[in-house]
């Protein structure tokens, strides 16, 4: 007998088939087999009763670091894997700034397969752009995705010779995949540690100008538009990046580019009294910045939402400001805090939240998902829109804690998280 | 062994986080203890019995020796711990070290760190009573205290005073505490420097940039001067230090072309013919010493004031001491 599921009567929204009802969903062995009003639960079926919920396609954050291997203590892949599903994501891609890197066939097969036996949300490699991410000389692209890479990136160690940038869009053209970046010209931002400004300057800090990234994020799009190459850009910060963006979409580059939830609510006030919570890369901006990056995340410029989930052990950032790492955890607090400040406050409807954290990313990522249409995987998020909770790190799947949004109240949480029709986190009632 | 209860709170980090009154208070406080250090015995019973730990974690002597003297002039117990041959060395975090200097209950820890935050950081996390004697690019708030004592003692008043703070703004902690404490106490600041060597934002501070120094000394009625670290030439914040004194250097000729008498400061140490030329540092406009001689008057009372000590009893407990 075929394995099926049946999730019944939630609010059904796929923006990529224009739906937005409430319906039923069967899934026969991991696809999803129809779509409908009224579907008799096949004999055997597991039934998911989803009346007040959000049914949505799989929830996908295309930028997450894993730390496995060379930093377990702060995440495994099998951690990152549950904290994702209980995030509601049924996807993730890891970044390859790992230790090693992930730049060889056999690493890309470690995090793929360690992330296959974490029964949780998928876990998709991201192979290095440069052997070591040292910015010399391309990976054997080919074989990374091959092995299972669905993009390149030195995320992380930004791309600084524009001549090897070039090369990296030119050949992964044959690979259709997407070339990542992270946008920051180290001889501007060099030593910087937060955002330069008025902030920075009354703490005596080093700051990064707005115009690091703006460089790097021009000249990438100036190379995708040269080369024809697919370039994603990561974690956009800066008002003038959203305007290039823009305007690069517009002249029909093949640009792709993540909002992440902390820069479209925070901004560099956040640092307070050297609070390492607020310390990530790049940095909390002013609010002028952090309300482009708004307007681009209503508008489409900034077209998937991705948490740059980078966790680390509390010891790690209970230190000096200079000398903590940047970044901080996402995958359990994104979909709350953007359904809050985005659904809830009447800025973005649902179909456009769900629009930018699964069509939006499985498409810049050729990813499977993204959809309930027939025959697709069946990666479904169930979420409640009005439930309120608080983000208590201690209640993390993930292995570390650094967050600034301890404590804050937020409305919508997910409830079920099921990848190829089978569930692999759901919240405890 | 909680500490009595101060008029400055438990710590002194920076002068941002003083209002005018505590400063003043610091200030008017110092006066009696000046001197003690003019007596024949330099010793007086204020802070008997108390243990302060001296954690240098960058290297220093001025602010060392002068905190070491106010100490043990005031009769405390002093242990000096410097970053290199420590545990520090050996990669102990400053969390550690905070824990463990604590575990051997003492009473207050003077800290001079590399990272901006640092004083503040070890603050939060112990109950001994913490000043900052520099924290990175942060403050330096004892060495403005001292700075306002001296200015005080040479004009008389603080407020509606000109002072313009020339050199590297970016990466002082000198600077930053200056501009807060004479903000606070009613000055008009001014900052001359290298653009290289101010900080993103600056006059949002609410302080005057000058371009050319000709301007800021015409302008000002103090001048202090910052110490150009030879870093910031390898750097490339500055071509060369010969170009730097040709621009920005304080000359006897520079300030005879403007009008008045300008006080000339220095929280040292110097580096004589780049920032400053000699006879500037060692002529009529220079209380370059006074400052030094000020900045163990001022350890004393910040030592003094932090043990619980009243404002109005500093005279009193030099005979008696503190709790």
């Amino acid at each position: 007998m075929a394995r099926a599921m049946l999730i019944r009567g939630g609010r059904v929204i796929d923006p990529s088939h224009d739906v937005d009802d409430v319906l039923d969903v069967l899934v026969v062995e991991g696809k999803v087999a129809r779509v409908g009003r009224g579907i008799e639960a096949p004999e055997g079926a597991e039934v998911v009763e989803a009346g007040g919920l959000v049914v949505a396609p799989g929830f996908i954050d295309v930028h997450v670091h894993l730390r496995e291997p060379g930093g377990e203590h702060k995440e495994t892949i099998a951690s990152g894997a549950r904290a994702a599903a209980a995030g509601g994501f049924t996807a993730v891609c890891a970044m390859p700034n790992t230790d090693p890197v992930i730049d060889s066939p056999a690493t890309v097969g470690f995090v793929r397969s360690v992330g296959q036996e974490a029964e949780a949300a998928r876990v998709y490699p991201v192979g290095a752009l440069s052997v070591g991410q040292k910015g010399e000389r391309l990976t054997e692209i080919g074989e990374l995705v091959e092995a299972g890479a669905v993009g390149v990136t030195d995320d992380g160690n930004p791309v600084m010779n524009s001549g090897l940038m070039r090369l990296a869009l030119e050949y992964a053209h044959a690979f259709d995949i997407p070339v990542a970046d992270h946008c920051e010209d180290l001889g501007l931002s060099g030593g910087g540690v937060m955002n330069e400004g008025l902030v920075a300057s009354r703490l005596g800090l080093k700051g990064k100008p707005n115009a690091s990234e703006d460089v790097h994020t021009i000249r990438d799009l100036l190379l995708a538009e040269l080369t024809d190459g697919r370039i994603h850009l990561q974690h956009v910060s800066t008002w003038a990046g959203v305007d290039a963006i823009r305007r690069a979409k517009s002249r029909g580059i093949r640009v792709t580019a993540e909002a992440t939830p902390h820069h479209l609510l925070l901004t560099e006030e956040a640092v307070g009294n050297y609070r390492t919570d607020a310390k990530m890369n790049p940095p909390l901006r002013t609010a002028r910045d952090r309300d482009a990056v708004r307007e681009g995340f209503l508008d489409g410029t900034l077209d998937v939402l991705a948490t740059d989930h980078a966790p680390h052990h509390y010891d790690e950032k209970e230190q000096a400001f200079d000398d903590a790492p940047f970044g901080i955890v996402g995958l359990e607090t994104a979909l709350g805090l953007v359904h809050t400040h985005f659904v809830v406050s009447g800025e973005m409807d649902l179909r456009t939240m769900i629009e930018r954290m699964s069509t939006a990313p499985a498409r810049a990522f050729n990813l499977a998902g993204g959809s309930l249409g027939e025959g697709v995987v069946a990666d479904v998020t169930v979420f409640d829109p009005n439930e309120e909770w608080e983000v208590d790190p201690g209640s993390f799947l993930s292995r570390s804690r650094n967050t600034p949004f301890t404590g804050d109240r937020l409305v919508g949480r997910p409830w079920m998280t099921i990848v190829e029709g089978r569930i692999v986190w759901q919240r405890e009632s | 062994m909680s500490p009595a209860a101060s008029s400055l709170g438990k710590d002194l980090v920076g002068l941002e986080d003083l209002d005018a009154g505590q400063i003043r208070s610091i200030l008017d406080t110092a006066e009696p203890f000046k001197e003690i250090s003019e007596r024949k015995i330099k010793k007086v019973p204020v802070l008997r019995g108390k243990t302060i730990v001296n954690l240098f974690m960058e290297p220093s002597t001025r602010t060392r020796i002068s905190f070491e003297f106010a100490e043990k002039r005031l009769s405390a117990d002093t242990v000096n711990i410097a970053a290199s041959g420590s545990s520090v060395q050996k990669g102990e975090t400053l969390v550690d070290t905070a824990r463990n200097l604590e575990a051997m209950k003492i009473d207050m820890v003077v800290i001079r760190h590399w990272a901006s935050g640092a004083a503040g950081f070890l603050a939060d996390r112990i109950p001994s009573n913490v000043i900052n004697a520099g924290d990175g690019s942060h403050e330096h708030p004892t060495q403005a205290l001292l700075d306002l004592l001296t200015i005080r003692d040479h004009t008389g008043r603080i407020e509606g005073l000109k002072v313009c703070i020339v050199g590297d703004i970016l990466h002082s902690r000198v600077a930053r505490s200056n501009i807060f404490g004479l903000l606070k106490l009613g000055a008009e600041v001014g900052v001359c420097g290298p653009r290289t060597l101010l900080p993103a934002g600056i006059g949002e501070l609410g302080v005057t940039v000058f371009r050319r120094v000709e301007e800021a000394i015409e302008w000002a009625d103090v001048l202090n001067v910052l110490r150009l670290q030879l870093e910031r030439m390898k750097g490339g914040y500055v071509p060369t230090l010969r170009e730097y004194n040709r621009v920005y250097g304080i000359s006897t000729r520079r300030l005879e072309a403007a009008s008045g008498e300008t006080l000339v400061l220095h929280p040292g140490p110097m580096n004589r013919g780049v920032e400053i030329d000699s006879d500037v540092a060692d002529g009529p406009h220079s209380v370059i010493l006074k400052q030094v001689t000020n900045g163990v008057a001022v350890r004393m009372a910040i030592l003094y004031l932090l043990a619980g000590g009243a404002p109005e009893q500093a005279e009193a407990a030099k005979q008696e001491g503190v709790g």
